[in-house]
C-alpha cells in the first residue's frame, strides 16, 4: 500500500475541505478519496489499484448520515447506514422486501457490518485483469490499455451493457434492487448538493475508466426510494456459484404492482449478467397489462436478453439470467396471489 | 527465545528497499508515510500507540500490542481469520485502518473470565470444531456475534450467518455444532 495522508472528517464542511478542488483527470485514480467502511477501499489499496495522496475518514458524519427513515413519500437511507443495519431493520424488510434480500445476500455477516450504503452503490468490479495490476490490458484501470478479458477467462463478465473496450460485471446486489424501484442519490460536493437518478449515474461500457456520473469530490449522502403499490410485492433471487457469500452469476430484483391477476406494473433489473446496475424495462413492457403466466415470464426474460452479447466462456448467463428471472417473477406472483 | 522473538530479530536486518514500480498510469510523487498517534480501547485495556497511517487494526493487534491470537489468512477481507469485535459488532482486522478505529475491540485473547473460557471457546473444544485451528480465533469471535445479532436460532440461519469464515480443514459440522451447544448457555449467561 502507499503512504498516504489520514485525516479525520467530522462535518460535512470538513470532508469536504479535505477534499479541496479535485480536477476531472483525477477521476482516473483520485489522489484523494473519503473512507467509510473501507471494505473495498483497503483491498484496492493494497493490490495498489488505487493509491490515493490523501484519505478522508467520513465515518464520524455517522450521526447526520446514519439513519433510516420511512415515511408515506418512501424510503430513506442514509448514506452511512451500515449494510447489515438496513438488511435487518423490520420496517425495510416488510415493506421493501427486494432491499433488505439483496443486502442480506452480499457480502459476509462481517463485511456487511462495515460497509457503508452509499459505498456500496460504488463497488468496483471483480474482473481479475482490473484487479491484477500485473496485467496490461485493462481499459477500466489503464485507458486505451485493451482488454485481456475480450478473450482471456471470462466466466464472469458481463452479456448486457458491454462494449468492446469492456466487459466487466457490475458485482452489486443492492444498487439492483434500487433501479428496479426508481431510487434516486443525494450527494453533496465542491459546487453543492443535488439529487440524481441512480440508474443515470452508471456510466455505459464506452469510456470504462468513468464509471460513474458523480463529479470529483461529490460524496454521496443518501438514497431516497419512492413509495409505491409494487414495493412489498418484491424479491431478489441471486444465483451463485456457492449458496453463500458470493458473487451472483446471475441475478434479479423484482417489484410488481398486481391486479386481478394481471401485472399493472413490473419492475425489474438484473445483475451479474450486466456492465452497469441494469433496468430491464423491455421485460417490464412485455408484462404490462398481461396475466403472469410462464409464458409470459418467458416471453419477458427473452426481452431482457434480447441485446446480449456473450463471449467464450460466458454464454450459460444468457440462459442462466433468463430462468432466474422467470422463477423470480413466478415467485413474487406466487407470494401476493 | 522464542519462535518470534527470533523472527523478529532475524527480519530486523537492513530494511529492503521498495523497487519503483514500472509503468505507472498515473506517474506523482510518492507520500511521505505519515504517523498516527492512535488511542485504542482493546480487551478493556486503554492502548496508545505510534502507527503508520497504513496499518491496519489486524498488523497493530499482533505486531504492536503482542496480541497474535487474531489470525492473517488473506488480508483482503476473503476469509475471516481476522474478525474481531468492535463495539460488539463483528468487523474485519484486515480491512480497518487502525486510525479509524472509534469504539472498543474485543479478541479472542479478551473472552476468558478469571480462568474460565467463554460458553463459545468451550463449545469448541467440546465439539472438536476444529483441525489446525488458524481460522479458530475469527470462528469463534464470529460466533459470539452471530448469536447476539439472533442469526443462531436454526442450523440454516449458522450456516448463512457464518459464511464469512472459512474453514479450510472444513471443521464446518463441528463449528456449527459448536454453535448450537453455545447459544442457550450465552442466552441463559
Amino acid at each position: 500500500m502507499r503512504a498516504f495522508a489520514y485525516i479525520r472528517a467530522d462535518s460535512t464542511d470538513s470532508a469536504l475541505r479535505g477534499m479541496g478542488s479535485p480536477t476531472q483527470p483525477d477521476r482516473l485514480n483520485p489522489q484523494v478519496q473519503y473512507l467509510a467502511g473501507g471494505t473495498l477501499l483497503l483491498d484496492l489499496m493494497k493490490l495498489e489499484v488505487l493509491s490515493p495522496h490523501q484519505v478522508i475518514d467520513i465515518n464520524g458524519l455517522e450521526s447526520e448520515y446514519g439513519r433510516i427513515e420511512l415515511t408515506e413519500g418512501g424510503l430513506h437511507l442514509g448514506a452511512l447506514v451500515r449494510m447489515s443495519q438496513a438488511a435487518d431493520d423490520a420496517r425495510v424488510r416488510r415493506d421493501y422486501p427486494v432491499i433488505a434480500q439483496s443486502l442480506a445476500q452480499a457480502a459476509s455477516a462481517q463485511i456487511r457490518n462495515m460497509a457503508s450504503l452509499g459505498g456500496n452503490l460504488l463497488q468496483r468490479t471483480r474482473c481479475t485483469y482490473f484487479r491484477d495490476t500485473s496485467w496490461q490490458g485493462c481499459n477500466k484501470r489503464q485507458p486505451g490499455s485493451g482488454c485481456a478479458a475480450l478473450n482471456g477467462p471470462n466466466r464472469q463478465h458481463a452479456v448486457l451493457g458491454v462494449s468492446d473496450q469492456c466487459i466487466s460485471t457490475y458485482p452489486g446486489d443492492f444498487a439492483q434492487s434500487l433501479v428496479a424501484l426508481g431510487a434516486t442519490v443525494e450527494t453533496v460536493g465542491p459546487t453543492g448538493r443535488r439529487s440524481v437518478d441512480l440508474e443515470a449515474l452508471y456510466r455505459d461500457a464506452q469510456q470504462p475508466e468513468l464509471e460513474t456520473n458523480l463529479l470529483p469530490g461529490e460524496l454521496i449522502t443518501g438514497i431516497r426510494v419512492p413509495a409505491g403499490p409494487w414495493t412489498r410485492n418484491s424479491a431478489y433471487l441471486k444465483i451463485r456459484d456457492r449458496v453463500s457469500y458470493e458473487f451472483a452469476l446471475a441475478s434479479a430484483a423484482v417489484a410488481l404492482d398486481l391486479s386481478e391477476g394481471r401485472v399493472r406494473e413490473a419492475r425489474i433489473a438484473l445483475g451479474g449478467v450486466s456492465y452497469r446496475p441494469w433496468r430491464a424495462r423491455e421485460a417490464e413492457s412485455v408484462l404490462k397489462g398481461q396475466p403472469l403466466t410462464q409464458a409470459n415470464a418467458t416471453a419477458a426474460a427473452r426481452a431482457a436478453f434480447a441485446t446480449a452479447r456473450p463471449r467464450a466462456q460466458n454464454a450459460f448467463k444468457v440462459e442462466l439470467g433468463q430462468r432466474t428471472l422467470v422463477r423470480a417473477l413466478l415467485q413474487v406472483a406466487g407470494q401476493t396471489s | 527465545m522464542q519462535r518470534r522473538d527470533f523472527l523478529k530479530v532475524t527480519l530486523a536486518g537492513p530494511a529492503l528497499g521498495r523497487l519503483p514500480p514500472e509503468g505507472e498510469a498515473h506517474s506523482r510523487q510518492e507520500e511521505a508515510p505519515t504517523r498516527l498517534v492512535v488511542d485504542l480501547t482493546v480487551n478493556g485495556l486503554a492502548q496508545r500507540v505510534e502507527v503508520d497511517a497504513r496499518a491496519t487494526l489486524l498488523d497493530t493487534l499482533r505486531h504492536r500490542l503482542g496480541l497474535t491470537g487474531t489470525k492473517k489468512g488473506c488480508d483482503h477481507g476473503q476469509c475471516g481469520a481476522c474478525t474481531v469485535l468492535i463495539g460488539g459488532r463483528r468487523v474485519l482486522s484486515c480491512l480497518t485502518l487502525v486510525a479509524a478505529v472509534r469504539k472498543p475491540a474485543t479478541t479472542i485473547e479478551g473472552l476468558e473470565k478469571e480462568g474460565v473460557l467463554h460458553p463459545v471457546q468451550q463449545a469448541f473444544i467440546d465439539q472438536d470444531a476444529l483441525q489446525c485451528g488458524y481460522c479458530t480465533p475469527g470462528q469463534i469471535l464470529s460466533a459470539i456475534a452471530c448469536i447476539e445479532e439472533g442469526h443462531a436460532e436454526t442450523r440454516a440461519a449458522i450456516q448463512e450467518y457464518m459464511s464469512g469464515n472459512l474453514c479450510r480443514c472444513a471443521a464446518y459440522p463441528h463449528i456449527f455444532a459448536a454453535i448450537e451447544q453455545a447459544r442457550p448457555l450465552m442466552l441463559k449467561g
